[in-house]
């Protein structure tokens, strides 16, 4: 189809008859005036607005130490009575030590339908979004791939604060590397499709957990 | 499939008069609107820097359309490399074709679809049901307007012009035809309602082979895809499938991933009112064992380099879809998004339209004029389109003809028909007015006679005063009182 490649360049280029060939470049043509970040915040408060966007947004949110992770771990999964549990590959053993639900390792070989069967997830982020109430997924080993996230009905996301936490999203975007898939999550799956009326979940998890977990 | 075809549509005057006289549709839209603008005047007001961001989106977005066979250059490389492959259509046909021929190859007789008003441009559900591939809307407000039959109505909620009884008795109606029927019982409680979509759609999920989607924002420096939405049904047409096509305007670009800052802050707060959108997807060509390993984009042109070439008309090309425009628009309120008679409704489709398509037919010549210019859209659009300037470039347009592009050439446009009233009556008051003894004893036989006037004009004024309330002849001219009077001092008189 390079026909149609080099006929849509070639409009384009007519098109733009009137712009001079020295226009501005990228680097000079605006500024960025706007703020880096909204207000001036303590890391504590930067962190208890996480907190509160994302409760805001009907996600439930726990606070631990890391010594308490295992066991706010096994009890939430206990609280939903999970059967299965689906793990990525690179999260910490000790986080599940607790509990004696079946744990089902993220595998490029399970089919989407026996992920369907697998009631909860657990995973860490590769960053937190204060200002908006949101956590960012980048696949890495500790979060699996996209659609252990997506499936299971149930997602327990463990952020470690304060270090995993910034105040905006031009501090989110700095953070992450645009060549991995990055899943951007601010509370549950939603619609407001019915006469605007918020429903959770149509196809993403219905029930999401995050984790503030402190200290070492 | 997805709903009937805009063809054959009544131009915006009759359309928009009989919508009017929907109490349901109005009743249903009226709620709608009010509830989104009041709660996107609140999620607006919550950042102190509005005002720099919409500038900074606007600048980045003019910026990218002065640059575009640039960037598109760049997008192709980046996206190539990070093993995504790039199909370039110079109109819907052909990116139907191209996309018919991709899904063709996979062996695939059904398709699972993200909602996206690219898609719905060119009419890709209809070209792939002629080719005998199903292809599924997975976003709830589309699964309604599909299985209805109907038509999108909004472009962030497309079936808003349904109440929660109609989509209950569609769900019971047609969910059977495509897959899972609806639950035995099934009630009009939204989460009800929402609960039979997920059962319904999750089997089309789980099976899906092949997923087409939109895109919101396309990075040329990286060559990463942006999908905003709400539910998780584009997380999930983006990542299961082995197969994933996406169909995109060309003008969806921006320069660099830092530009991002700006829309991803701009782009919910303007179209749900949210700080953030439940999810964002974003992927650069493929990754290993997660998610498609087979990706296609399709960059469209379709109408958009003709809009590019013109100066004022341009600016529309930066529209990021949000519908901002849409809930304040009071024409749009009372009209509802199918009197527009084109995918793109409301005040950016009255401009749009026109533009992508051309203004030969009688929809198209009459979109410039479904507003009151009252510049409402202009003052939320987050990417400061001036909407009312364009519309009244547009009609200018119309009535004038001009100098246009079309599919790259230039043309002479004619005059639009059924202009020719508003032409003779340009061109009486030019006369008229340069003429003032005329024009005086005019205004003075109008005074008399004002008792006589009929409620709409007779013979080529009929169309225009049949849309309009003609105002009232004052029983004194004004200059006559001005006289009289000497300038209102003198009240006694």
């Amino acid at each position: 189809m390079s026909g149609s490649r080099d006929l849509i360049l070639a409009r384009v280029r007519r098109a733009l008859a009137d712009v001079p060939p020295d226009d501005t470049p990228y680097e000079q043509a605006f500024e960025r005036p706007y703020l880096r970040e909204h207000g001036h915040r303590s890391v504590a408060e930067t962190v208890d607005l996480l907190a509160e966007n994302l409760a805001d947004y009907r996600a439930l949110v726990h606070r631990c130490t890391a010594g308490e992770l295992a066991a706010t771990i096994a009890r939430l999964l206990a609280e939903r009575g999970s059967a299965a549990v689906s793990v990525p590959t690179g999260l910490d053993p000790r986080w599940l030590a607790a509990t004696e639900v079946t744990q089902v390792p993220d595998s490029a070989a399970n089919t989407p339908a026996e992920l369907d069967r697998v009631d909860s997830v657990v995973t860490a982020c590769a960053v937190a979004i204060a200002e908006t109430g949101t956590i960012v997924l980048d696949g890495g080993p500790d979060q699996g791939r996209r659609r252990i996230t997506l499936v299971p009905d149930h997602h327990i996301c463990v952020v470690r604060v304060p270090d995993q936490v910034v105040s905006s999203v031009p501090q989110g975007l700095e953070r992450v590397d645009p060549a991995r898939p990055l899943t951007w999550i601010s509370g549950p799956s939603a619609t407001s499709d019915i006469e605007l009326d918020r429903v959770e979940g149509v196809h993403g998890p219905r029930t999401l957990e995050v984790v503030l977990v402190s200290g070492e | 499939m997805s709903g009937g075809t805009f063809v054959g549509m009544p131009a915006f005057p009759k359309a928009a008069h009989e919508a009017v006289h929907n109490q349901t549709l109005r009743g249903n839209l009226r709620h709608a609107t009010h509830t989104i603008r009041a709660k996107r005047a609140n999620a607006v007001a919550e950042v102190s820097d509005w005002a720099e961001l919409r500038e900074a989106g606007k600048q980045i977005k003019d910026h990218t359309l002065r640059h575009l066979d640039r960037y598109l250059v760049q997008l192709e490389e980046s996206v190539t490399a990070a093993g995504g492959t790039v199909h370039w259509a110079a109109d819907a046909d052909e990116a139907n074709r191209i996309v018919t021929y991709l899904v063709k190859a996979t062996g695939e007789s059904e398709v699972v679809k993200v909602k996206s008003m690219a898609t719905q441009e060119i009419g890709l559900n209809e070209a792939l049901e002629a080719e005998g591939i199903n292809a599924y809307e997975t976003d709830l407000a589309e699964l309604i307007v599909q299985l209805g039959k109907d038509r999108p109505s909004h472009i962030l909620v497309p079936a808003i012009h349904r109440n929660r009884g109609e989509i209950r008795e569609i769900f019971t109606r047609e969910m059977s035809e495509w897959g899972r029927p609806a639950p035995e019982g099934l009630t009009d409680t939204p989460a009800e309602l929402a609960d039979a979509a997920r059962l319904h759609l999750r089997e089309k999920f789980l099976r899906a082979k092949v997923g087409v989607s939109g895109a919101n924002f396309m990075v040329a420096e990286t060559g990463t895809l942006v999908v905003v939405e709400s539910e998780g049904n584009g997380r999930m047409c983006l990542t299961l499938p082995e197969t994933l096509i996406s169909v995109v305007g060309i003008e969806k670009i921006v320069p660099t991933w830092q530009d991002l800052e700006v829309f991803l802050q701009t782009l919910p707060r303007s179209s749900t009112a949210e700080r953030m959108n439940p999810y964002t997807s974003t992927w650069t060509g493929t990754t290993d064992e997660d998610g498609p390993q087979s990706f296609h984009l399709v960059l469209i042109d379709n109408g958009r380099t003709d809009t590019l070439a013109d100066e004022v008309g341009r600016q529309a090309l930066r529209c990021i879809r949000c519908s901002a425009c849409l809930n304040v628009c009071p024409v749009y309120e009372r009209a509802g998004g199918h009197a527009y008679g084109s995918v793109y409704p409301g005040p950016i489709g009255a401009i749009l339209s026109p533009q992508l398509r051309g203004i030969d037919n009688e929809i198209d010549a009459s979109l410039p004029y479904a507003s009151s210019l009252c510049g409402a859209c202009y003052d939320v659009c987050p990417v400061a389109i001036d909407i009312p300037e364009v519309l009244v470039h547009l009609r200018e347009r119309v009535v004038q003809g001009g100098a246009v592009t079309r599919e790259g050439a230039k043309v002479v446009l004619k005059p639009a028909k059924g202009h020719a009233a508003e032409r003779a009556a340009m061109r009486a008051a030019r006369w008229a007015f340069s003429h003032p003894g005329a024009l005086r004893t005019g205004q003075r036989m109008a005074s008399r006679t004002r008792r006589f006037h009929p409620r709409s004009l007779p013979g080529p004024g009929k169309a225009w005063s049949e849309t309009r309330s003609l105002p009232a002849v004052p029983a004194e001219p004004f200059r006559d009182w001005w006289q009289r009077t000497q300038g209102g001092k003198d009240t006694s008189k």
